[in-house]
């Protein structure tokens, strides 16, 4: 028929990422690096891969799993205890009298490399990628052995199923007989962060700051790595297998296999998010990794659309923004002029955004962008004016409309 | 008559306890278009999944081309050529038209351009609507869309559940015409019906199938001269 061409909304798209990149490195470099934006967007953007992952499991191949905050923590843990540098391991794991790890990534690299300068950087570069893809790969390892008994249950009890193991291997980590690995129930610490990407000279100055970028970064390749998936034959399998199981298996996909590939793929990912927070928190403590981080995810996946990419995208960004900075002022109390504010105390923020939530659920039943991608939205718009075509028949459901090549 | 490709022999189903197919043999030859008529529970739709390997058979033999098919899974089995289309039809109602059309062809890795345009010259409402979702067509595109689906994986035999099931009587006429020029290419149809009239009318060979045994074969023609026939499934005296 035709091969996959590039639709204006699909350019349209594109060309606001680059604009996203672009600004967000020379805002990082002009006001306060402090202010609570770069917060956002590095949050945001570990969230939006986490989302995404997500949503490849729960929108795209239709097992719903709730088990996202296991594989986070699996990844977070995997990255800080490849990267702490032996010098500060001791101190980091002085509880329990050192780390049975005498090893970094990263300083293995400047082994090879040379820490000074540029080889430096380098190294780190190099190390942190290593270790966010072993980070990866860990999940996918236990995503793996866990699919292999739970993946034959549907639906809740497939959520349960995953929930319980997140929580168990939660425990599991705050264990102190585990100690020195996970360093029990303490924090992990000293790794290399985002802030470590900013480029200084030799006396310490940052001359060009990186730490908000190099999230967007990695989480947008990561992402456009899915995009690939779901575009790919094996996406469309996914796809088939949400919407019909036995159908699927009746065309010859071995539903078993696809299935298990979805969840350990769906794994990597989260435990590459799972290492981006660590790299964003700094520190990485078993007890962060709860079931609400999960049910967080979630309901950014529900909020963006289930089955849209740039819906879990977009709502990433819009809900950590509302959750840490737009609604913030609703937690203190504020007076106009002599009149205090009634009700603006701590807390009152998370009523608000409850009630933006449900709003939102109200409105946009299938989330904000139900199925559809932004750049069908952006083609869609476009293709209204030269008339109707015959899409307009007997579709009850919106139908999920390919833009037409302009 | 010609070859077998189809050779069914003493067939069992059991569902928890519950016989659903005690016992059944029958052959399908080359070519031909060979139904099995019944009443619900007579045992057909479990006899087709069994086939394609969706059920677990509790005693038997398949037969297809001369190769064992019991113990296969249905991902071998597509890939030896059988494809099933489904009762009530199960078209992934979220992808599009042309997506349906390629998970047909999943298992293939050669070129299917080639065959998607033969699905929609034999269908051109398909290709009017190659880029909607699946659930959005009426009933009959729908089954349309089951038929060029399985035939996107090159099948050598097409296994139909129904495919009249809830059309109203101009379409299925529609998808027995459809039926009969699929044949005409060289793919042998195994057909399940309750529209027995229809399904006699259009087959080469048929087997009628009560409560899990086969009673009667013959031609189309000449079961559809059978007093029993014509009490139990035609509504005439």
């Amino acid at each position: 028929m035709k091969t996959k061409k590039i639709t204006k909304g699909t350019l349209i798209t594109l060309i606001l990422i680059f604009a996203v990149l672009i600004a967000t490195v020379i805002l990082e470099n002009t006001i306060n690096a402090n202010s609570i934006l770069f917060t956002v967007i590095r949050k945001g953007a570990v969230y939006s891969l986490v989302a995404v992952s997500m949503n490849l499991l729960n929108g795209f191949t239709g097992l719903f799993s709730l088990g996202q905050a296991g594989f986070m923590l699996l990844g977070a843990y995997a990255y800080a205890i490849l990267t702490i540098p032996d010098g500060v391991r001791d101190s980091v794991y002085y509880l329990f009298r050192g780390s049975s790890f005498h090893f970094s990534t990263v300083g293995f690299f400047e082994g090879i490399l040379g820490s000074e300068g540029a080889a430096g950087f380098v190294s780190l570069i190099l190390g942190v990628l290593i270790a966010i893809i072993v980070a990866g790969l860990v999940a996918a390892l236990f995503a793996f052995l866990i699919g292999l008994p739970v993946l034959r249950l549907k639906s809740d009890y497939l959520a349960i199923a995953t929930l319980g193991f997140a929580e168990i291997l939660r425990a599991i980590f705050q264990w102190d007989k585990l100690g020195k690995v996970t360093n029990g129930a303490n924090a992990l610490r000293g790794y290399p962060t985002f802030s470590d990407f900013n480029i200084t000279n030799e006396k310490g100055i940052v001359v060009l700051r990186l730490s908000s970028v190099v999230p967007l970064i990695i989480a947008g390749l990561c992402i456009f790595v899915i995009v690939l998936l779901i575009n790919s034959s094996y996406g469309r399998a996914f796809k088939a297998v949400r919407d019909d199981e036995i159908a699927a298996e009746a065309m010859g996909i071995n539903l078993a296999k696809h299935k298990s590939l979805s969840f350990c793929i769906s794994s990597f990912f989260a435990g590459v998010g799972g290492a981006l927070f660590a790299m964003f928190a700094s520190t990485v403590q078993a007890k962060t990794f709860t079931s609400a981080l999960t049910y967080e995810i979630f309901l950014i996946v529900v909020i963006g659309g289930i089955g849209s990419i740039t819906g879990s995208c977009i709502a990433s960004f819009f809900y950590i923004a509302c959750s840490e900075w737009w609604l913030r002022f609703l937690d203190n109390t504020q007076y106009i002029g002599d009149y205090q504010i009634p009700l603006f105390r701590n807390g009152f923020r998370m009523v608000v955004f409850s009630v933006v939530i449900m709003i939102i659920v109200l409105f946009f039943r299938n989330g904000i962008f139900g199925h559809k991608e932004l750049a069908d939205i952006i083609d869609r718009k476009k293709k209204k004016k030269p008339g109707e075509t015959a899409a307009a028949d007997s579709s009850e459901k919106e139908s999920t409309q390919e833009g037409e090549t302009i | 008559m010609s070859d077998t490709i189809l050779k069914i022999d003493n067939l069992k189903v059991n569902y928890g306890g519950i016989e659903a197919v005690k016992g059944i043999s029958f052959d399908v030859s080359k070519g031909d278009i060979v139904t099995l008529i019944g009443a619900n529970g007579a045992g057909k739709s479990s006899t087709l999944r069994a086939i394609a390997g969706l059920v677990n058979i509790s005693g038997g033999s398949i037969e297809f081309n001369g190769e064992n098919l019991v113990g296969l899974d249905t991902t071998a089995i597509v890939s030896k050529g059988i494809t099933l289309v489904p009762e009530g039809r199960k078209i992934f109602p979220d992808l599009t038209v042309e997506e349906n059309l390629r998970i047909g062809a999943y298992m293939r890795k050669d070129n299917i351009k080639d065959d998607m345009n033969r699905v929609y010259d034999l269908f051109p409402r398909l290709r009017e609507r190659h880029w909607q979702a699946g659930g959005t067509l009426s009933g009959g595109e729908q089954q349309m869309l089951a038929v060029g689906r399985a035939m996107m994986s090159k099948p050598k035999l097409i296994m139909m559940d129904e495919p009249s099931l809830g059309l109203a009587p101009l379409v299925v006429k529609d998808i027995f015409t459809i039926i009969r020029e699929i044949n005409k290419e060289g793919i042998t149809v195994l057909l399940i019906e309750q529209n027995a009239n229809m399904a006699l009318k259009t087959a080469d060979w048929a087997y009628v199938l009560e409560t899990g045994n086969i009673t009667m074969k013959g031609t189309g023609p000449e079961l559809l001269e059978k007093d029993d026939i014509k009490a139990a499934y035609l509504g005439k005296k």
